[in-house]
């Protein structure tokens, strides 16, 4: 066995992962960051300690046994690491790239006490590109049930109900209102960000555990949820439909032409191809002094995003400090780089008319931090007397969502008193057999947490058909399979056993 | 153990195509689940091919037992005018997601004057049909520009107890704006308690005015530029009253007298430039390929 490494002994820098130069990538839509190379990972995985108490596994909200796939990185046991984190996480190569990491695994790693953290996430990364270049993929032996379960919303959380409940051996069959699978993943992130073929390789994924995937289905409207488990026969159904409804500010001006929510902006973009006009038929009208109101991630990838389009300025106004900003630590830093102008502590009290319906202005006030609110972080409040004008000619909101209210339009089922949906701690919500849970049920959060809340509800829907709920689903295979795993005969393992309810 | 109920139509097949005149043509397309769930006042979202734009549609009229839904359809930008020269009986649409927003509340009126102007006479015929079916006296009256352009006055006829027909030139029916037609229509039936009226921002515009001195509820159908049709993108969204609203998911149906149509006339140019830069570039392309095609022969 090797000696033990301490802190001294490992590399003592964090491997840099190659970037594009922010000049050039400011004007494309390539892949900002590159990924890691072979020899970049093996000495990454050098500098974890592998901790016994293993603190970053805590601060991961699926849990990946991280120092356990660093410890396959480093035997060059690449396809064992990728076994080991798809237990937990079925999207490596996504989560890698847009998980905030720093206040997850890598916000809890020992390293980080002294140095910079291991790089968890360019790791994980790593591997889930790797799988996909290498056709890997963890197919697990299922024996089919008679039960059938539908899901609503194909973003992360619906995602990952749907690839527990059809390794169990449910006939799952997800929905989606858009004509393409993927959610915010899909029209929210953009391509330098998190490329569309990730996740067409990923969506192929689950296509092969036999999903159905239907687009063009707005559930709730041509059909309702009540439906689906009265007459179309499902057994248990998942509400993944995200938060959606962007909101906006209520001062004056917001129904000028060049006002629009970051969700609009990006959609046309991304998933309707608006920066390949002509050639795809969706517009959109960018200007050339661009204000983007807010600070999350939103707001940065329409920062970028309008950089891209070929805008000169791009301004981001937010009312609270850097250190406030909800956005990935790495997010920021890029768009900083490739010529982001950053207001903080501002905010806008009034958009200006150019007297043709168009935006001209903004006028605006600066803050200052004061007491700390409900969330912990300082409220900024107005220093008197501080308005100004600036110039601009797009203005896109990035401030936040409210509930999607087709689903609670439509069904019975109960709500919060801001609209998400009410679900218990095992997300069921108040018709049996429906569980929800994502972004409508938590309120905009992110994508691992909406694929989290997704493998939690599906393993309550196991609970409830009466299934039985393995963690380690791909063990099989890859430890050669003997016919038997936890000495259970395989092909008794998502045997139905009683049914609830 | 698939159940045909629940099986979608993998792509959406044109059974009927009706031209009205020049520029308005009819769709029929098979999609039996959008048929049978459809209610009068909701829309869809087409996209006629992989790069094409989502653009809204309000159904024109559905058929439970033929498992098609019908749309009518005004060729004024690219996507329009190309899809009048592809959408043929046999092609197929790329994707069509409906029904949308909230449907009609056909309520306790007792008299229901229905008014269309130009192409909005097709999504306001559900309603005329549904407010007959339940029960009430109904009053059409449908505006064109001309003799020419008229549609569907055959198919208002057996819906409606009373039709008016109007032109702005005077060839056919009435000479003058549906708002003449509603006044003729209030002198005869003064107890007419609520009117529907779908068309253009300033047809709407001018029917509410028409109706708010005599204070009946008037219902408008308002169509603002959509992306999604599902409440995620804000750019449907619409002044009624002291809020905003967004139309896809709090609509489209809203109370007339509430609307602010100055705002909805300018928001729906908002893609002005960019959706003439598409029709140049469209005719532009189509010339070209025209070209070729006489270069092969
Ligand atoms: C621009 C942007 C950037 C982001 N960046 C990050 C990031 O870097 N890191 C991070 O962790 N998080 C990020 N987030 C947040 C993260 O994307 C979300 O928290 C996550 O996607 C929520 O997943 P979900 O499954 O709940 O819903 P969504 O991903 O919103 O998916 C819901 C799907 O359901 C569909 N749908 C809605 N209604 C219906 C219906 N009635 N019938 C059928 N289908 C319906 C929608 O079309 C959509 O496809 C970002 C969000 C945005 C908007
Ligand atoms: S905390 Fe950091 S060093 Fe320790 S096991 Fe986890 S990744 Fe490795
Ligand atoms: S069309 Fe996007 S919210 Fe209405």
């Amino acid at each position: 066995m090797a000696k033990k490494k301490t802190i001294r002994t490992i590399p003592q820098e964090r491997t840099p992962m190659r970037e594009q130069d922010p000049k050039e990538r400011a004007r494309n839509f390539a892949e900002v960051a590159c990924g890691y190379r072979l020899e970049d990972a093996m000495r990454e995985a050098e500098r974890c300690l592998m901790c016994p108490e293993e603190p970053c596994i805590k601060g991961c909200p699926v849990n990946i046994n991280i120092p356990a796939f660093i410890k396959k990185i480093t035997e060059k046991n690449y396809r064992g690491a990728y076994d080991t984190i798809t237990d937990a996480n079925l999207l490596p190569a996504i989560c890698g790239r847009v998980c905030p990491q720093e206040n997850q695994c890598e916000g809890r790693c020992t390293v980080g006490d002294t140095l910079e953290p291991v790089a968890i996430g360019r790791l994980e990364r790593f591997i889930g590109d790797m799988a996909i270049a290498e056709g890997w993929e963890n197919v697990p032996y299922v024996e089919p049930n008679r039960f059938r379960v539908g899901i609503v919303g194909s973003g992360p959380s619906g995602m990952a109900c749907a690839a527990d409940m059809a390794k169990a051996g449910c006939d799952v069959t997800v929905y989606e209102a858009f004509q393409e699978a993927g959610g915010v993943l899909k029209y929210g992130i953009p391509d330098f960000r998190l490329p569309n073929g990730v996740i067409d390789a990923e969506i192929a994924k689950l296509v092969k555990l036999g999903i159905k995937f239907k687009c063009n289905t707005l559930v709730g409207r041509l059909f309702t949820v009540e439906q689906m488990v009265t007459e179309m026969g499902y057994d248990a159904v998942f509400i993944g439909v995200g938060a959606g409804y962007p909101s906006f500010m209520g001062i004056p001006g917001e129904s000028l032409n060049g006002v629009l929510s970051a969700n609009e902006l990006l959609t046309r973009c991304n998933l309707m191809h608006a920066r390949d006009f002509p050639n795809y038929d969706t517009p959109i009208d960018l200007g050339r002094r661009v204000a983007v109101i807010g600070a999350g991630n939103t707001a940065m990838d329409a920062l970028r995003v309008s950089l891209r389009m070929g805008a000169e300025e791009v301004h981001c106004i937010y009312r609270r400090s850097k250190a406030e900003a909800p956005a990935r630590a790495e997010e920021i830093h890029h768009a900083g780089e490739e010529g982001v102008q950053f207001h903080w502590l501002t905010t806008p009290v009034a958009l200006l008319d150019n007297g043709k319906n168009g935006v001209k202005g903004m006028r605006c006030q600066r803050m200052e931090l004061g007491e700390p609110d409900d969330s912990g972080r300082r409220r900024p409040v107005p220093v008197p007397g501080s308005e100004y004008e600036f110039d601009c000619d797009t203005v896109v909101y990035a401030i936040g969502t409210n509930a999607n209210p087709i689903i609670g339009q439509t069904s019975k089922l109960k709500l919060n008193k801001w609209g998400y949906i009410d679900a218990d701690e095992n997300l069921a919500t108040s018709i049996q057999g429906v569980y929800a849970g994502g972004d409508i049920v938590t309120g905009a959060a992110t994508v691992i947490q909406a694929m989290g809340a997704g493998r939690k509800a599906a393993s309550a829907m196991k609970a409830y058909l009466g299934l039985r709920d393995s963690e380690a689903v791909y063990q099989a295979e890859s430890t050669g399979s003997d016919g038997k795993l936890f000495g259970i005969e395989l092909s008794e393992r998502n045997h139905a056993r009683l049914r609830l309810g | 153990m698939s159940e045909p109920s629940t099986a979608l139509p993998e792509s959406f097949e044109i059974v009927t195509r009706q031209d009205f005149s020049d520029v308005t043509y009819l769709l029929e397309f098979r999609h039996p689940m959008m048929a049978k769930a459809a209610q009068p006042g909701q829309f869809v979202i087409v996209m006629s091919h992989a790069h094409g734009e989502r653009i809204p549609l309000t159904i024109a009229d559905f058929d439970r037992a033929k498992g098609t839904v019908t749309l009518v359809i005004q060729a004024v930008g690219k996507t329009t005018r190309e899809m009048q020269q592809t959408c043929k009986v046999g092609a197929r649409l790329h994707a069509v997601v409906g029904p949308m927003g909230i449907p009609s509340h056909v309520g306790k009126a007792k008299k229901v004057l229905c008014v269309g102007g130009g192409l909005g006479v097709a999504p306001v015929f559900p309603q005329a049909r549904a407010h007959k079916e339940n029960g009430a006296k109904v009053i059409g009256v449908l505006g064109f520009r001309t003799k020419d352009l008229i549609f569907w006055d055959d198919k208002f006829a057996k819906v409606c107890d009373e039709l008016i027909v109007c032109t702005d030139d005077g060839s056919a029916g009435l000479k003058g704006l549906v708002t003449l037609g509603i006044d003729k229509a209030f002198e005869k039936h003064p107890d007419i308690d609520e009117v529907v009226a779908i068309g253009p921002p300033v047809m709407m515009k001018g029917c509410v005015e028409a109706t708010r001195p005599r204070k009946v509820k008037t219902m408008v159908s308002l169509n603002p530029v959509m992306v999604d049709g599902t409440g995620m993108c804000g750019g449907c969204r619409v002044k009624v009253g002291d809020k905003v609203l967004f139309a896809c998911v709090d609509g489209p149906d809203f109370d007339g007298h509430l609307v602010d149509f100055d705002d909805l006339s300018h928001r729906l140019k908002r893609y002005a430039t960019t959706e003439k830069e598409a029709l140049e570039h469209w005719n532009e392309s189509c010339r070209i390929r025209g070209h070729a095609d006489l270069a092969v022969k």
